[in-house]
């Protein structure tokens, strides 16, 4: 598994003000595959998200990426790991606007040491891979937003990134870019095998998953799509 | 029939006017059509004839047989194949005017089924050739169909959740139309 969240709490607050958030959710994600999550507002998804993404800390339970416990990894070892095994995809996009996209993209490599020019150059491939390779020097401000979101999922898969996170990410496009932006995490799962996590509410978008799990009041209360195979059940047991 | 019949015994008019009532009146029953449904469900064992009042009319009662039948239909879900009337609407409804229903449950298994309908569909259109324009359209067709239908549930959820805790409205009673009298 490359994400393996146990018996997930996360509570704000304590006390007659406590909210929770999260109540024991259990959610495993395998190579390749794509869950989505949906749920009304405040049921929890962004939550989860953040705790996946050891952006958040849980109240109680595990947070297993590619086997490491974030819960119990201190708090520079779980940066580093965030910066290279997990990929964020925001709503918003959250890109630098003074960077040049190949210099967003090769951002958080730098930060992890990686020399620049290594850097530029895993930049350039991921944005070949999400198809834009000519916008490399281009500034975030002149591109669109569905170039914007591609460059931003750029920078959640260069280098070796296993986990993809994504929150919300059609949210501020149009239905055909959205639905070009699904394609492209579906295929990032299924060619490089890596484990995605789709935030989403809308339901032709969340479709596109492997599995579509819904959450309420911030526990797993349904699920659809096919079921593990026999060789996952048999490793989830052990 | 058996949902409305799930906690007393009635008269056919009475269910007549209380599946109009619980639909909105969107499919109004002749009652020709209630005594009929009355007697292939009296036939199969769901219901049987309760003690009638001595003018004739005939009280009908859910069976055994009859309430586990009732569970089973508002334990599956709707398939979108085969709907002739809106199945699922009416479902809803009855859930709602029956006691001892949990209306929040069959909202969500409904979800999760036109869920993996619409997954299917996504993954038809994933695998769909360039060229197949005609074929995209009616795929996208039933795409925003299942679409349409999750939004409706989840708007469906959002107003159980406002008219929690509201009182149930005093059962309806109902006038016995003159021409119904002799009927049984």
């Amino acid at each position: 598994m490359i994400l393996d969240i146990r018996k997930l709490t996360r509570t704000h607050g304590q006390g007659e003000q406590a909210v929770h958030a999260l109540r024991g959710v259990d959610l495993a994600v395998a190579p390749g595959e794509l869950v989505a999550v949906m749920g009304p507002s405040g049921s929890g998804k962004s939550t989860l998200l953040t705790c996946a993404g050891g952006l958040d800390q849980p109240t109680a339970g595990e947070v297993l990426v590619d086997g490491n416990d974030l819960t119990t990894l201190g708090r520079n070892a779980v940066a580093a790991l965030r910066r290279r095994r997990i990929g964020y995809v925001f709503q918003d996009f959250n890109l630098i606007p003074a960077l040049t996209a190949a210099e967003n993209v090769a951002l958080p490599l730098e930060l992890d040491g990686t020399r620049s020019r290594a850097a530029y150059k895993h930049a350039v491939t991921a944005l070949q891979e999400v198809g834009i390779e000519e916008l490399a020097d281009r500034f975030p401000d002149d591109m669109s937003g569905g170039q914007r979101q591609r460059v931003a999922i750029a920078r959640a898969i260069v280098g070796e990134r296993r986990l993809l996170l994504a929150d919300e990410p059609t949210g501020a496009l149009d239905s055909d870019t959205g639905e070009a932006v699904l394609r492209l995490l579906r295929d990032r799962c299924d060619q490089h095998g890596i484990g995605g996590v789709l935030v989403t509410h809308d339901a032709r978008h969340a479709a596109w998953a492997d599995r579509v799990v819904y959450l309420r009041d911030g526990v797993l209360v349904g699920q659809a799509g096919p079921l593990p195979d026999a060789d996952a059940l048999l490793q989830e047991s052990r | 029939m058996l949902a409305l019949l799930q906690d007393e015994p009635k008269y056919g008019y009475q269910l007549r006017g209380e599946f109009e009532a619980a639909t909105g009146a969107t499919w109004p029953l002749n009652i020709g059509q209630v005594y009929t449904t009355l007697t292939r469900l009296e036939r199969d064992g769901l219901v049987r004839a309760a003690s009638s009042e001595g003018d004739g009319r005939s009280m009908y009662e859910i069976t055994d047989a009859g309430r586990t039948e009732l569970a089973n239909w508002f334990q599956t879900p709707v398939a979108r194949e085969s709907r002739p009337r809106d199945e699922l609407a009416i479902k809803l409804a009855l859930a709602l005017a029956v006691p001892g229903v949990d209306v929040s449950a069959v909202v969500q298994r409904q979800r999760m089924s036109t869920m993996q309908s619409l997954q299917e569909l996504t993954r038809q259109k994933r695998n769909s050739a360039e060229g197949e324009i005609s074929w995209q359209l009616v795929i996208e067709s039933m795409i925003f169909g299942a679409e349409a239908e999750i939004r409706w549930l989840d708007h469906c959820e959002a107003m159980l959740l406002r008219h929690r805790g509201k009182p149930r409205p005093a059962p309806q009673t109902y006038d016995v139309p003159a021409d119904q009298e002799a009927r049984s």
